[in-house]
């Protein structure tokens, strides 16, 4: 584990009920500043859940409740004063299905900017530009800037999303099975995205592919049933795990 | 009968259902178009009705009936998507929200000649508003209101939630979403609901027979000033409308060709109807291709 000052977030005995039903029962768990954490475990296990209780997305939901300490960068996530809006620019987020906005894919990556005020026509060039750049897509879709983002192939759209996220410059970005409505082309596509976010990007994925946490994540975190059953350096987790759950998990014994 | 055969059978027979109220209409408008057809001309589309000798046109009554339903779209548009708006993106099911829901309903079977006469009790005697285009348009939005807030509410359900999420997780705010996100995409939908509600409202005559009134008197069309009575623009002014008029001079009618007036009018109401619903379609495609840029 990195040292205090090189963590992003802390979290420590996270817990979340949907009503009564109690669906995270109390996670630890570390970020570091850079780099891709992999969050995997069987359906049910508790890692969407517990990675949208990062930028607080179940505040859209009624009857779920959360208890714990999220400390990121020294802020507490969900202390009375925090402003949603403000921390989900820092903490962004992508979703399993590609969800550009039905306008431009300029408009699109602008969006965030835009709405925190950005009217400069160069500024937002610069960081569509960048953005685009950034996400792997750039040289694909520079041409066409003002056709819709809808027009795109779902690998394409899911690459705008990211972009879009890019641009309003989270310090975090949170990935919630970004490829698995994807084809494998894209898919990798995708991957390669990330890979080249590594060095800049703190990230956080959910994945259901082992296979891709595997290949992409510095860090491994297994799930099941709503506890953390072990996080560790993704090497020694897929070569020589500690816990026999986590043994029969990656070996396809269930799950 | 193998089963192949009874479906073939079936197939056949729902075909021709299906064909026959096609049919249904085709003939009625073949019908009523037929026989109105031959009686337009300039002269009778933007005359003055005559009571009592031919020749009498339908100019006043067809301003009257856009001027109302423009009035009508005016004061509803804005509640009905106040209401959708709530009703899809903020309201948590609740005991006040399933009375919303329920009043919606029940207004929305309303007869309309009942909507009319309450109307005409509240608002014509009680207010004073007496006959007039302001009375007519307060109970065309008493029976517009309910089909147009769900005919929004249906096109802002009909945006996925994922789009939601999407502009949560960019850090705006619910109305944010609504206003800069949900609202436009759902917009080319909600122009065609308003279109084609346009079209319902156009047609309606019981409703206005005892609001706006069943005359017409002569409009002053140089005047624009909307608080002289003469002015086509005065909401204070009677009111009757093409479809009113129809209803009218078919039950007490007088004038020598008013059978031919009466077939005229039905054809110019009947063509309006119709261009709304076709162009309620035509627009909406067009917008979305407009905002989506595709």
């Amino acid at each position: 584990m990195t040292k205090e000052n090189e963590t992003i977030l802390e979290t420590s005995n996270v817990k979340l009920w949907y009503g009564k039903k109690e669906a995270l029962h109390g996670i630890d768990l570390d970020f570091p500043k850079k780099g891709i954490t992999a969050l995997i475990g069987p359906s049910g296990s508790g890692k969407s859940t517990y990675l949208r209780a990062l930028n607080r997305m179940h505040d859209l939901e009624d009857n779920v409740t959360v208890t714990g300490s999220f400390n990121f960068m020294g802020q507490d996530i969900y202390a009375p004063t925090m402003d949603t809006v403000e921390l989900r620019k820092q903490i962004g987020m992508v979703f399993q299905q590609p969800n550009p906005f039905p306008f431009s894919i300029y408009d699109n990556v602008a969006f965030g900017l835009r709405l925190s005020g950005v009217k400069d026509k160069a500024v937002l060039d610069k960081a569509v530009e960048e953005s685009l750049k950034a996400a792997s897509i750039w040289d694909e879709v520079k041409d066409v800037l003002g056709k819709s983002a809808l027009g795109l192939s779902g690998g394409q759209q899911q690459r705008v999303s990211i972009a879009r996220v890019l641009a309003t410059q989270p310090k975090l970005l949170l990935l919630d099975e970004p490829t698995s409505a994807l084809d494998p082309v894209s898919a990798h596509n995708i991957e390669d995205t990330l890979l080249e976010l590594r060095d800049k990007y703190a990230m956080i994925i959910v994945t259901h592919s082992l296979s891709q946490a595997s290949r992409i994540s510095d860090r491994t975190a297994f799930f099941m049933n709503g506890d953390l059953v072990e996080v560790g350096d993704t090497r020694k987790i897929f070569i020589n795990p500690k816990k026999q759950e986590t043994a029969d998990y990656i070996s396809g014994r269930f799950g | 009968m193998n089963a192949k055969t009874a479906d073939k059978v079936a197939t056949g027979v729902i075909y021709a259902i299906a064909a026959s109220v096609a049919l249904v209409l085709v003939a009625m408008l073949a019908f009523i178009l037929a026989r109105g057809l031959p009686h337009l001309s300039w002269h009778f589309l933007t005359g003055a009705a005559r009571s009592f000798e031919a020749g009498g046109g339908i100019g006043v009554q067809l301003f009257n009936s856009f001027y109302l339903l423009i009035l009508a779209m005016l004061i509803s548009f804005p509640i009905a998507l106040g209401a959708a708006m709530y009703l899809n993106e903020y309201a948590k099911p609740s005991l006040f929200i399933s009375i919303i829901r329920t009043a919606i309903e029940v207004m929305s079977s309303l007869p309309s000649v009942v909507v009319g006469l309450f109307s005409f009790l509240i608002f014509v005697v009680k207010f004073h508003f007496g006959f007039s285009i302001l009375s007519g348009a307060i109970a065309l939005t008493i029976f517009n209101l309910p089909i147009l807030t769900r005919s929004i509410e249906t096109s802002l359900s009909q945006i996925p939630n994922l789009q939601r999420e999407a502009g949560a997780a960019l850090g705006l705010s619910r109305f944010e979403t609504v206003i800069h996100i949900i609202l436009p995409a759902a917009v080319p939908s909600i122009v065609t609901g308003v279109v084609i509600s346009a079209g319902r409202v156009f047609g309606e005559a019981a409703a206005l027979i005892y609001t706006a009134g069943q005359s017409a008197p002569t409009l002053d069309f140089g005047d624009w000033n909307p608080f002289n009575l003469a002015s086509p623009l005065s909401p204070f002014r009677p009111a009757e409308t093409l479809a009113v008029h129809i209803w009218k001079i078919n039950s007490e009618g007088i004038m020598p060709d008013l059978s031919a007036v009466s077939a005229g009018a039905s054809a110019v109401l009947i063509i309006v109807v119709l261009l709304f619903n076709f162009s309620a379609r035509r627009l909406g495609t067009l917008l979305y291709k407009k905002l989506t840029n595709s």
